[in-house]
């Protein structure tokens, strides 16, 4: 009796909680004071150049019950790459690189949303860069969620994918080990709902 | 042969001035323009922007001695003939120059230590970064740089213009008188 009485209990609450947890899908805007976007890449196979973008915004939505229907929605201003080094720097926005003046942009929209294990992901979307915009998938691990000290809530995530420059039309030669650049995304989103 | 000018012409010293930066200042026009082109795999892709940074500083220095001989020597007259409207604009046009080689050489300063590098002068000494700018400041710096090179590349066509006039259709010793030092003591004209 005692035993039955739990399970009921316990089934009771699990419906309740079933009822009313289908939470609604999660908005977040970008906190790119805690937001990173940087890349990787061969210098002629001896050492790694690793560099960042300082300007983007965007937001995303994640649904907790229904992985599939979150969204990703990231603007980056190119001009704002960034390896600590002027010269190089202005090199790269120049139109043997990213030629920014003629594409300021880059943009990542998000298609799909796949679960691929315990707070891992893979993140289908469509990256436009260098005005070339061609379907890419970013590995995704969920990082962490909660309240913050100061009242908002957060949640964030990190990603990597590794970008081929002639797909994007890059194409300048840094030689065979530099065609491919790696990427790596820290994200950190405040709740807006 | 005098070192210092007189009213009548230049001295060796103020020559020489004037052709080391003449020498130098197209130099470093010329080595821009080429060595912005270079491939990754280039020899030159590192070297040459080094020696222009480096070549750079000297031609700052050079310009500081030059305009301190300039100013306590004294100025040679104009050519007998010279309209006013001419030495009104050849003296614009040198002064503009000047300028314009200063701020040159100060952008290009910026484009390359802004991110808080030194200049190397050739393992001599090093000009170390005094300004240190956030992102795209270097854009402005490396704009302004190139923009105003080609401004003195238009000033240094006009004074060279104007030099040839003097030569072959006033006729008169302007341009001569860069290219041979006054004799210390000349007949007064």
């Amino acid at each position: 009796m005692r035993h039955l009485l739990t399970s009921s209990a316990t089934a009771l609450a699990l419906a309740v909680t079933m009822g009313t947890a289908h939470a609604e899908p999660e908005h977040y805007n970008l906190d790119t004071e805690h937001s990173f976007i940087q890349f990787k890449i061969s210098h002629l196979g001896f050492s790694w150049l690793v560099g960042r973008f300082n300007d983007f915004e965007g937001d995303f939505t994640y649904d907790p019950d229904e992985p599939a229907n979150s969204e990703v929605d990231v603007t980056v201003q190119t001009r704002s790459i960034d390896s600590n080094h002027s010269e190089r720097d202005r090199h790269l926005r120049d139109d043997d690189f990213l030629d920014v003046s003629e594409y300021p942009e880059a943009r990542f929209v998000s298609t799909d949303f796949e679960r691929t294990g315990e707070g891992e992901y893979t993140l289908n979307g469509e990256l436009t860069l260098h005005g070339t915009t061609r379907p890419i998938s970013i590995d995704v691990s969920h990082v962490g969620a909660g309240e913050d000290p100061w009242g908002e809530y957060r949640r964030g995530f990190e990603g990597t994918v590794t970008l081929t420059r002639a797909d994007f039309g890059i194409d300048y030669d840094l030689g065979e080990e530099a065609e491919e650049v790696e990427m790596y995304l820290s994200v950190e989103g405040i709740r807006q709902d | 042969m005098a070192l210092t000018n007189t009213r009548n012409g230049f001295g060796l010293v103020a020559i020489l001035f004037h052709w080391l930066v003449a020498v130098l200042a197209i130099g470093l026009f010329v080595s821009g323009l080429w060595m912005t082109g270079l491939g990754y795999y280039d020899p030159w892709y590192n070297r040459a922007p080094d020696l222009h940074r480096a070549f750079g500083v000297v031609l700052f220095i050079l310009l500081g001695l030059r305009l301190v001989w300039r100013l306590v020597n004294p100025v040679p007259r104009p050519e007998p003939g010279t309209h006013r409207w001419e030495r009104l604009l050849a003296v614009t046009v040198q002064w503009g120059m000047y300028l314009l080689l200063f701020a040159i050489i100060v952008a290009g300063y910026l484009l390359s230590t802004v991110d808080g590098r030194s200049i190397d002068v050739f393992g001599l000494f090093q000009v170390p970064s005094v300004y240190r700018a956030g992102d795209g400041f270097e854009d402005l710096a490396g704009d302004v740089h190139y923009w105003l090179a080609m401004v003195l590349a238009g000033l240094v066509g006009l004074h060279t213009l104007g030099a040839l006039k003097h030569h072959f259709i006033d006729r008169n010793r302007t341009l001569v008188r860069i290219f041979r030092p006054v004799r210390r003591r000349e007949p007064r004209q």
